[in-house]
């Protein structure tokens, strides 16, 4: 069984459901990619996995555990990371307290962790004394990252994170995702940039209205003719 | 050059050394303030009736002193009271809070909510120190009244002009700069401090990352109850102990947080002396310094006062105009939420 096993999941905001039935799965070491046109419910089913949003049906268990009904702070604790799309820093910290704060949950300060966090992301231990919020986007979502992976998550959620970035910076974020992933992290992903998210896909969802369409390796729906043609904007190479 | 040194001395005595004295008590109320608006973001119209509250303490407390037969030398015995009063205000605030805004908190409420709530729980406290100490005019401060007398100035330095230093005055200095000190390296450097920090910033990932609600505001209370009674004591010390002065003192106070920028500690600071340097310096009657200045010719028929004492709240009200409407997020750009 994999680490994440979100099994359908029905549920909404009011009296719609937005998500409908919808499947999501995650292992260690895997990069998980959620794609789909607007409205499809993607940001609803993470967020319905991280907790902030509760649902109707289906069970979101993790490690083997169900995790129903737990709130958001107890999931980090549980081994969950997340990296919201916006607001995603403290603007008026530094990138190091940034990072101190995303350790707040360890008894140790997270003093080791934030090595391997400047180990991977140079560019933000370069930019650890300034205020994050005077950041470029793309620093700004390394930070961000950087802040969720001081608890040492073993599933690390990220919300669009390469959403207002230029091509250049996020080729270099999906590789620092990439390499995240190598440490043995799972990661579940929501991507606007559906075809270059899916080329670093170990798994693929498409979702459309809350349900799962496709379900494949990021290599096999790249490859998929009608993928191709709905939602990855034409028959491009 | 004489004259120039006269010109000096009188200034000092009359509009830079009681602005610095009355900024630092303005910056210690600011400050809480703002903390009251960085973390639970509302603005607490009770703050002046809490500093009301904690003098008040520290004034039984210093009776009861006196009656004891203690004293600190040359020192007032309110700063012997002063932890106890501290004591007494945080609990009151925490009580306050548990039964008024916590049940605001749960519900989410707009924050104009919690300044409503926040003027009952002002005009409670109002009462509550009215009953027990009344509405008069207390002067608590014991001790040596002056650490230098205008005349002792006089003869030692042969100046014309004298410069008298209180006892009072100089205490307010050390003292705010002592608590400024230690709340400046409290927020910068722990991790309790770099928490409310992160809450006051970005509330939902203080939340993801771990950081309890509660224990940020409750922490906030006690910081905001503890200069709410320096400032307080502080300014009863310096003036005399009125309730009803010190509600009045919300308004150079708020004026001082948002000229800062409210929710920027370093603003209330700033913002504190800024306003009292404006009230006191556009009060005063510079005809005796130009005296001293201009050559004989030349010398003044008038006061050369801009404005009246009483006029003195009027400063602070036009500040808070004028900021509001060129700079609304104040110098150091805080937030407006």
């Amino acid at each position: 069984m994999s680490l994440l096993a979100a099994n359908n999941m029905r549920g909404g905001y009011g009296a719609a459901d937005i998500l409908q039935d919808c499947t999501i799965s995650c292992d260690r070491g895997e990069v998980a990619v959620i794609v789909g046109p607007n409205g499809a419910g993607k940001s609803t089913a993470i967020k319905a996995i991280f907790g902030m949003m509760n649902l109707r049906e289906g069970e979101v268990s993790f490690g083997g555990k169900t995790l129903n009904g737990m709130p958001p702070q107890a999931r980090v604790e549980a081994g969950m990371g997340m990296v919201p799309q916006t607001n995603n820093v403290f603007p008026g910290m530094t990138v190091e307290e940034n990072l101190e704060m995303g350790a707040f949950l360890r008894d140790d300060g997270g003093a080791g962790v934030i090595e391997k966090v400047y180990e991977l992301f140079p560019a933000v231990y370069e930019k650890r004394n300034q205020h994050a919020g005077e950041l470029s986007g793309g620093q700004r979502q390394q930070v961000a990252v950087g802040r969720a992976m001081m608890t040492e998550p073993s599933l690390l959620i990220l919300d669009e994170p390469t959403a207002g970035v230029s091509p250049i910076v996020m080729d270099e974020l999906f590789d620092r995702i990439l390499e995240i992933a190598k440490t043995g992290v799972a990661i579940l992903m929501v991507e606007q940039n559906a075809r270059q998210a899916l080329e670093i896909a170990d798994t693929g969802y498409v979702l459309v209205q809350g349900q799962n369409r496709y379900t494949d390796t990021g290599a096999a729906l790249l490859a998929d003719q009608e993928v191709r043609a709905t939602f990855l904007g034409g028959d491009q190479s | 050059m004489i004259d120039i040194a006269n010109a000096f001395i009188l200034l000092s005595n009359f509009v830079l050394i009681p602005a610095v004295t009355y900024g630092a008590q303005l910056a210690l109320g600011a400050l809480g303030i703002t903390l009251i608006y960085a973390i639970l973001r509302f603005a607490n119209f009770a703050h002046g009736d809490t500093m009301a509250f904690g003098t008040m303490v520290a004034i039984f407390l210093t009776w009861g002193m006196q009656a004891l037969g203690w004293s600190l030398g040359g020192l007032p015995v309110a700063l012997l009271s002063l932890p106890f009063a501290i004591l007494a205000t945080v609990a009151l605030v925490i009580g306050t809070d548990k039964l008024v805004y916590k049940y605001f908190r749960e519900k989410r409420v707009d924050p104009v909510i919690f300044v409503m709530a926040s003027v009952g729980v002002m005009f409670m406290m109002n009462g509550l120190v009215r009953i027990f100490i009344g509405t008069g005019d207390i002067n608590f401060a014991d001790g040596s009244r002056f650490l230098i007398r205008a005349r002792e100035f006089r003869d030692m330095t042969g100046l014309d002009e004298g410069l008298a230093l209180r006892t009072a005055q100089v205490i307010t200095i050390v003292v705010a700069v002592a608590v400024m000190a230690g709340l400046f390296w409290f927020l910068q450097k722990t991790r309790t401090g770099k928490s409310m920090r992160a809450f006051s910033d970005n509330e939902d990932l203080a939340l993801l990352s771990g950081i309890k609600p509660e224990r940020v505001v409750m922490v906030t209370w006690i910081i905001a109850g503890a200069l709410a009674t320096i400032a307080g004591v502080l300014y009863g010390l310096d003036k005399g102990f009125r309730p009803f002065t010190y509600f009045q003192l919300l308004l150079p106070m708020f004026a001082a947080a948002i000229l800062g920028g409210i929710g920027q500690p370093i603003g209330a600071v700033v913002g504190g002396f800024v306003i009292a340097f404006s009230e006191v310096g556009l009060t005063y009657a510079y005809r005796r310094v130009l005296d001293y200045l201009g050559p004989e010719a030349w010398e003044p028929d008038g006061l050369y006062q801009l404005l009246e004492t009483e006029y003195k709240f009027a400063v602070s009200f036009l500040l808070l105009v004028i900021v509001l409407l060129v700079r609304p997020t104040g110098i150091f750009r805080g937030r407006i939420v």
